[in-house]
């Protein structure tokens, strides 16, 4: 807990100062203003979202697929499965590959160079890139090498290019966290510097890697618009099954439902989007979890 | 210390990457199940106004033939074309005829097609049921209305007809990447895309449809089954095109007497794979000797007797 405590920013304590002129109190009701505001916006898109679609929260939106027969019982069965594939799928290619990429340019790289300059300043620009761009870069590629572009692998590496900046600058970060102490105790043990990143380096910033890793993840789990322009399914009646298969996510299912004109789709488009909050509630916690019990204060 | 923290990572990410992949391997045995004649993958995109209709004809299809596995994208019409030409897909579901560009990228892309014409559907003028004064409208007010040169001249009700209210027009009507805006303007405006466009787009008729009930003034247009469902709140407007004001309805869009508003659905299915994939034939068979009965389930607009024998006539060709 006391790590806890450590972490939270020092309130400006306002009163005990004696700051108790009208400008202040009214500078501290503003921002108890903006911050109500924000809350009771949210509050009420949930609650709305939640009495809209709390009649189909039940099994039918986990085990059936979608049904323009009977909108009634439409599921997300293959909306479920094809996100768990394709966000699986993301994490495998991602997640090597920015951590690889991070230790490279934090330990290995010399900044001093020009084109590791210029990676430095493209790594920053990329991870601000709308998330759109990626489709189409990826649509380009497949189209070029004669890939279907509706399939799970197309999506996943859409979905990793996306996020592929952002784990490699986390990386960083968490690598840069790592106090030079430890490198040197390790390297005048007569460890090499790969034994160094491998051994010392590396396990002290998974904490952060994965709290950084997670988070990308989870933007890109309720990603619909690159997977859009790659042609997204809204109708698919059967489970995905492997890199070559159709899939469709959840955020496509969800934009998908809540376009049709009958009032059950819209209902399940809402169950599903409280589904969708649940997961991302769950992922940022595992990441809030992951950062407070095991990041270490050196 | 160090060594602990990545094996207590290894064993967390070992147990989120199990339960993945026991929710993946447990799907298997229930999709797998069935010992139909025909398996394989059935492709489908293009318009979404015809997507539902397709959908359908897959989830029918499914219950049947459940080795077939069908799938539905809602790419636009153009955007289905742009990927059948390719021969991505094995049908391109249009809310309008295929366009001469897109020929000459099918005919490059060496794909060809036989265009069948499932359904009808009526592009529907709307009023706000609290609208007491528009019962029917010619296609000359309509056009009036609608017309680039009516952007920011035709503002108030009494410019279209002298026996309307002095009031503000408001406008509701799909943004111009809709193929249902491409239909309207060109049947309407007389040129496919022209049209003021000082009114509230938006690609979601849902949007509209609450629009355009908010206020006793708007009127907005947009597919049949829009109104269908929200007809408590919405009135239809009867067209005048010259013989009449007829309402639109599956009946009258059916026997073609809704004009010039009702418009024809169509699926274009490659040639190539219905000859070599089974299950395509099978799925557009299905689809052509069922239409009738999927044209209902989906709320769309059946063909008539006429349109029938036609589509029967067309799927000939593929064989």
């Amino acid at each position: 807990m006391a790590s806890l405590g450590s972490l939270a920013t020092v309130p400006l304590k306002a009163k005990r100062e004696g700051d108790k002129n009208a400008k202040s109190i009214v500078f501290v009701g503003l921002l108890w203003f903006a911050v109500l505001f924000a809350v009771l916006c949210l509050a009420v898109l949930l609650i709305d979202t939640f009495l809209d679609g709390r009649t189909r929260l039940d099994g039918n939106l986990f085990t059936r697929y979608t049904s323009e027969v009977i909108p009634e019982t439409a599921g997300a069965r293959a909306a479920i499965l094809g996100s768990a594939l394709v966000i699986v799928l993301t994490a495998a290619m991602a997640i090597p590959l920015g951590v690889a990429a991070g230790i490279y340019l934090e330990e290995f790289a010399d900044s001093r160079r020009w084109y590791n300059r210029i990676i430095e300043v493209n790594l920053t620009n990329l991870a601000a890139v709308p998330a759109i761009v990626y489709g189409m870069l990826t649509a380009g590629v497949a189209l070029s090498i004669g890939l279907p572009r509706r399939i799970v692998l197309c999506g996943a590496i859409a979905l990793a290019l996306l996020i592929l900046p952002v784990i490699i600058l986390t990386t960083r970060e968490a690598i840069r966290a790592v106090p030079q102490e430890i490198r040197q105790g390790s390297l005048a043990l007569g460890a090499t510097p790969l034994q160094t990143v491998w051994r010392q380096t590396l396990p002290s910033a998974v904490p952060g890697i994965a709290t950084g890793s997670i988070l990308a993840l989870s933007r890109a789990l309720g990603e619909a618009a690159p997977l859009l322009l790659l042609g997204g399914l809204v109708f698919v009646n059967y489970d995905p099954n492997g890199l070559f298969s159709g899939y469709t996510v959840l955020p496509i299912q969800i934009f998908n439902w809540a376009q049709q004109s009958q009032l059950a789709f819209q209902q399940v488009a809402s169950a599903a989007i409280m589904l969708m909050l649940v997961l991302l509630l769950i992922m940022n916690t595992l990441a809030i979890i992951i950062r407070n019990r095991y990041q270490k204060r050196w | 210390m160090n060594a602990r923290i990545p094996n207590r990572f290894a064993a967390l990410g070992a147990a989120v990457l199990l339960v993945v992949l026991a929710a993946c391997g447990g799907q298997d045995n229930s999709s797998s199940g069935g010992g139909d004649s025909v398996s394989g993958e059935v492709v489908v995109d293009g318009s979404s106004t015809v997507g539902p209709l397709t959908s359908a004809a897959g989830e029918l299809f499914g219950e049947e033939q459940s080795g077939v596995k069908v799938s539905v994208g809602t790419s636009g019409t153009g955007g289905g074309f742009e990927k059948f030409c390719v021969g991505e897909t094995d049908v391109s579901d249009a809310s309008r005829p295929i366009e001469d560009e897109e020929i000459a990228a099918c005919k490059k892309g060496g794909v060809e097609y036989v265009e069948l014409q499932v359904a009808t559907d009526a592009l529907t003028v709307v009023v706000s049921s609290d609208n007491d004064f528009i019962e029917c409208l010619t296609t000359d007010e309509l056009k009036t209305l609608w017309e680039p040169g009516a952007e920011g001249t035709i503002t108030k009700w009494s410019q279209v007809n002298p026996d309307f209210p002095d009031e503000t027009i408001e406008l509701f009507g799909p943004g111009t990447d809709s193929g249902t805006f491409d239909y309207f303007t060109d049947v309407i405006n007389g040129e496919e895309g022209a049209s003021r466009s000082d009114y509230n787009a938006s690609e979601d008729d849902n949007v509209l449809v609450q629009g355009v009930e908010g206020s006793a003034n708007a009127l907005g247009y947009f597919g049949y089954t829009y109104f269908e469902e929200n007809s408590d709140a919405l009135k239809a407007v009867q067209i005048d095109s010259g013989k009449g004001c007829v309402e639109p309805s599956p009946e009258t869009a059916a026997d073609g007497t809704y004009t010039p508003l009702s418009r024809p659905l169509f699926i274009y299915v490659s040639k190539k794979s219905y000859a070599d994939k089974p299950q395509v034939a099978a799925f557009v068979d299905y689809y052509v000797e069922q239409d009738q009965n999927i044209a209902e389930v989906a709320k769309f607009i059946a063909l008539n007797d006429e349109q029938r024998s036609a589509l029967e006539g067309a799927t000939a060709e593929l064989k």
